[in-house]
Formats: C-alpha cells, structure tokens, sequence
C-alpha cells in the first residue's frame, strides 16, 4: 500500500488492473473458505433437533449430503465440456471435462466414505442394499470406466472425441437411472419409501442456516480444487510441449 | 456379421451356457433365481453376439461404408439388423432355458414383450458401445467394462417387468413398459446423434 504512493503514475495504473482483477476472480474462493469455515463451527457446535436414532449424527448431514450435491454439478460441468468439445473440437475442453471427472469422482468418493460411517451408526452396517447406494455405485462404475477408456486410447484427438462420446451416453443413461430409481424400490433414505424427508420437520430453520451455507461452500470448494487441476494439466501439457 | 460361423457359434454359447447351468442348478422352483439367471445368461450372450458387429468388422470395409452412406445409415442399420439377431437369440434362449430347467412364467405375452423390448434395447446400447469399444486398444475387455453400467437401469426395468410375467399378475404395469419403451428411444437417439463423432477416424 504504501510503496503506491512513492511509485509513478504509470506503475500505479498498471497495478490496479490486475488488483481489481484479482478481488474479482477470487471473491468466491474467499466466500468458499468463510462458508466452509461457518459450516464446521456451526455444523459442530450449533444445537440440533433431537431425533430417536440419528442423535448426533445428524450432524453429517452438513457434510455427507452437500458432497453428493458438488458431484452432479461438477459431472454436470464435465458433460458440459464434453458436448463442448464434440461441436469446436477443441482440445481444451477434454482437459476441463476429464479433470472434472476426476474431481467429481473425489467428492463422490468422499460422499461415499461419510454416508458409510453414518450408515454404520444408523442403519448397523457400513453398506446396506439400498437404491441410493446402487446409484452411487454405478456413478463410479461409470466414471471408473470413463477413465479406464481413455487410458486405452493414444492418440490424443481421437482420445478426446471418442471419451466425450462415452460421457455424455453414460451421463444420460445415469440421470434416466437416478429417475426411474426411486420407483423401483424403497429407500432407506429420508424423504423415501414412507421415510420422513428432513423437509418435514428434522431440517428445522435451526439446521437450515447451516445447511444451505454447507451446500454453497461444498460446491465453491469441488469448483476450487476443479480450476485448480485444470491448470495444473494445462502446465504439464505446456512442459511437454516445450521440452 | 454376415458370417454363418460366428451366428453358429452365439446360438452354440446360448445352448451350452444354458446346459452348463441346467446341470449346475438341475430344476429352479423359485422365481426370482430362474429370472435372474435367464437374463445373465442372455445378457453376457447379447454382449458376445454384438460385440462383433464392430469390433469384426475390417478397416478397408469401414471406409468402404464411410464412402458411400452417411453415420446414420450405418448405426441405424446395424441396430436395426442387431434387434432382429437378439430377438431371435433371446426367443431361442427362452425354448431352450424352459425345455431344460423349466418354465415358471405364467403371462407370456407379457414375458414375450418384455423380451421383444429388452432386445432392441440391448442391441441398440451394446452397438454403441461396440463402436465406441473398436476405437482402442483392448476392445473386448472394454466392451464389458463399459457396457455393465449402463446397462444396469436397463436390466433392472427387464428384470421387474419380468418378475410380473412370471408371477402372472392379473393387470400390467404399464408404467414399466412406458420407462422400457422411453428407454429404448434414448439410447436410439443419443446413438443416432453421436455416432457421427465416432465414424470419423
């Protein structure tokens, strides 16, 4: 701050673009860390509604359910880029959909470790059969084989094209899965088969004020990591190039 | 796959496969397990007789297609063609599964619909898989790992309607045949949409 003042005009007009730049680039970024931060105090210490089975557990709602929020947007981000790179064939965008597969499958797998410990505390056991549990299953069976097909191609053109085929027919067939799903079997899962959903009266305004900031903060968070590993595969691309 | 060799041989694996598990199982009474078991068996069948239809064919042939009609002509034929080999297959599986293990269903309009549906909608979803699958380098493993899960809604709805054809429930759920049918339309139009991406080599 100081050294703006001593400094000529020109540098001072130079600084402040790339200033404001900055504060607009990473204000949710900023946003991300506060939400997550509010999210864990309050997600811990805040009273919640005492109910017969859940009792603290409750609790990982604020964790365990934001995750798989953050998974659909961020595949939803990656068939995006997928049918992106089918109509400009543009290189880029196979980098930002398979990276996001990638970070979709983390927050997935994490959904999947958090809704195991709770299931063990709820339900008695870390897998119950359960339609909600089959979905998630085959979500990373998919994505593993999203993965496991673009491993098998070397031609990078090809690789990209023939990849974006792949997950925008698998992503189709997922959500008409996740659709049809919830009328094949009951779930286990709140707000199904008879189940109370938390809208009913478990997700009071008390668990609200945190919820709604938990689910914001997941997301922004699975966006950072996302742009982050996008620009760390743009790098080594340019070290390959270059070397 | 204008070959009698190769039709030969899938109709060989139905009729062997059901033998190999006729001897293992003997009789089934209950329904649930003679269900589960017709469609494993018809659907790792369908995987081995659809697999080929682009994973056998030569490359001089492909651009010998890719001169003369368009992607669309290509897919639409060859899931057309491929509905028609499965139905056949699935119909022959079905005699062949009864003769030796037995047969429980009792609605067999409805079981023979159901298998009619179940077909095209494997053949169109394993053709594209097919397509995409001949593009690498270790295309029959692949074939398998990426058409299990997305077959999977698919088998779920197959193995439902089944169920109530076998149990013979006095209305149909036509719900369950409204999803099959919708099913169906998906994969036929994503792979009539897309498989331009794959043609071009």
């Amino acid at each position: 701050m100081n050294s703006n003042k001593i400094l000529p005009v020109e540098n001072e007009r130079q600084l402040s673009p790339s200033e404001k730049k900055g504060l607009a680039t990473y204000w949710w970024k900023i946003l991300s860390i506060v939400l997550l931060l509010f999210t864990i105090i309050a997600g811990f210490l805040f009273p919640v509604p005492a109910q017969p089975i859940l009792h603290e557990t409750i609790r990982n709602l604020y964790f365990h359910v934001p995750m798989w929020f953050s998974m659909m947007t961020i595949l939803f981000v990656s068939v995006w880029h997928s049918i992106k790179h089918l109509s400009q064939s543009n290189i880029e965008s196979d980098i930002v959909a398979s990276q996001a597969a990638h970070t979709g499958m983390l927050v997935g797998f994490l959904g999947l470790i958090t809704g195991s410990l709770w299931a063990r505390y709820t339900w008695g056991a870390w897998w119950v059969a359960d339609t909600k549990l089959n979905g998630a299953a085959i979500t990373m069976l998919i994505y593993l084989a999203y993965f496991v097909l673009r491993g098998s191609i070397d031609e990078e053109q090809k690789r990209a094209r023939i990849a974006a085929v792949y997950n925008i027919f698998a992503f189709v067939m997922l959500i008409v899965f996740l659709l049809i799903l919830p009328r094949m079997n009951d779930s286990l899962h709140p707000g199904n088969g008879g189940n109370p959903g938390f809208n009913k009266y478990d997700l009071d305004s008390t668990m609200r004020v945190v919820f709604y900031p938990a689910v914001a903060g997941w997301i922004l968070l699975t966006v950072w990591i996302f742009t982050l590993r996008v620009r760390l595969e743009k790098l080594k691309r340019k070290i390959l190039f270059n070397d | 796959m204008r070959n009698k060799y190769s039709l030969g041989g899938i109709l060989l694996y139905v009729v062997s496969t059901v033998f190999v598990s006729y001897l293992s199982f003997k009789k089934i009474v209950s329904p649930s397990t003679w269900n589960a078991l017709f469609w494993i068996i018809l659907l790792f069948a369908s995987i081995n007789a659809i697999a080929k239809s682009f994973l056998s064919e030569t490359r001089g042939k492909l651009l010998y297609l890719y001169t003369i009609v368009s992607p669309e002509a290509v897919i639409l034929s060859k899931i057309i063609y491929n509905s028609l080999l499965l139905s056949i297959l699935s119909a022959l599986c079905l005699l062949v599964y009864s003769v030796f293990v037995g047969s429980l269903v009792q609605d067999f309009p409805l079981f023979l619909l159901t298998l009619f549906l179940g077909s095209c909608g494997f053949s169109s979803l394993l053709t594209m898989v097919s397509a995409i699958a001949s593009k690498t380098s270790n295309n029959f493993t692949l074939m398998a790992i990426l058409s299990f899960p997305i077959m999977i809604p698919l088998l779920m709805v197959l193995i439902k309607l089944s169920k109530n054809a076998i149990d013979g429930l006095e209305h149909w759920d036509l719900n369950f045949l409204l999803i099959l049918v919708f099913i169906n339309t998906i994969i036929v139009a994503l792979s009539y949409l897309l498989f331009r991406y794959l043609w071009r080599d």
